[in-house]
């Protein structure tokens, strides 16, 4: 009897799935204060991407396909300075994504997803090259714990401060 | 004379045990089967996108979950918070707000369906910035929807 009990627990325990939450994680720019002026961004520094209603996504006024955006957020945040058309270093490059209203939420997250996507490559790119582990998430495990009461403090990631996610989630246009 | 009379009991005065576990297992399993999860009841149709840089959130104490997608009943574009379908937009930023004055960390789950168009999205988002929640995670599904 014990034995039936214990195939009836054990296969319930391997049936029963908990659904994690997955997905894309933003900060969203905080609230707009109209006394302060906005930070000026120089052009260089600026990527701007604006995906129209029917889709199509524009990369500083060009019509680029999906699967070049990542290459292209990686070019600009990896540049350095070294070509005058892209970012001077890594902290100043800002990634600006814009779409029009009327775009299903489908090919927001894809074009979002390539952007991300973009920082991710370059993060483990990094983590790679300069402390030899596998990828970002494992040189993320091997830092001391961050405190839970400051969620804002990174803590010691050098991947992190070497390339800050600079995505800014612009005003969208009216209309 | 009087010890001729006694009864005597062959019965142990002890409870048998050797069924114990069995009865635990029974009721273990009783409760596990007719347990049900508290889980949300969707009001509206959420059919989540597909991304691959996605990340997992561990702490799910911290999630408050926003739907946005067709009405089920009306089938009108709606937004629900949690449990309740919201009326206005600007509620959205009173629930937020009073959530997180309880909890600074919180994140927000945004559950968009593929075809809401991202106007909506915006509308929403520009509510959650009035509110000051600023982490928020698009959530997207891990296996071909349906």
């Amino acid at each position: 009897m014990a034995d039936i009990a214990f195939l009836l627990l054990i296969f319930f325990l391997l049936v029963t799935t908990i659904n994690t939450e997955k997905g894309i994680y933003m900060q969203l720019p905080p609230k707009l204060d109209e006394t302060v002026e906005p930070p000026e961004i120089k052009d260089r520094n600026l990527l701007v991407i604006l995906v129209s209603n029917d889709g199509n996504v524009l990369v500083e006024g060009e019509f680029m396909r999906l699967e070049n955006i990542r290459e292209e957020v990686v070019r600009h945040i990896t540049n350095d300075g070294s070509d005058p058309g892209y970012s001077e270093n890594p902290e100043k490059a800002v990634v600006s994504f814009k779409t029009e209203r009327a775009l299903p939420y489908e090919r927001y997250v894809e074009v979002l997803d390539e952007i991300k996507g973009a920082y991710v490559d370059t993060w483990n790119d990094y983590a790679r090259s300069e402390f030899g582990v596998r990828d970002y998430p494992t040189y993320q495990a091997s830092l001391p714990d961050d405190d839970p009461n400051t969620p804002e403090d990174e803590g010691e990631d050098l991947v992190k401060d070497r390339f800050p996610l600079k995505l800014s989630l612009a005003e969208p246009d009216p209309g | 004379m009087s010890a001729h009379f006694k009864k005597k009991s062959k019965a142990k005065q002890e409870i048998p045990t050797a069924s114990l576990p069995d009865i635990i297992f029974m009721l273990l399993i009783f409760f596990m089967v007719t347990t049900v999860l508290r889980e949300t009841e969707l009001l509206v149709i959420t059919r989540l996108p597909q991304a691959s840089a996605v990340e997992k959130i561990d702490q799910k104490r911290l999630i408050q979950y926003i739907y946005v997608g067709e009405d089920k009943e009306s089938g009108e574009d709606a937004v629900q918070i949690n449990d309740a379908l919201i009326n206005d937009l600007p509620d959205i930023r009173d629930a937020m707000y009073r959530r997180l004055l309880d909890e600074p960390r919180t994140i927000v789950s945004l559950n968009v369906d593929r075809d809401i168009e991202t106007g909506m999205l915006y509308d929403v988002q520009q509510e959650l910035r009035e509110a000051d929640a600023l982490r928020v995670n698009y959530s997207t599904a891990s296996e071909a929807p349906q």
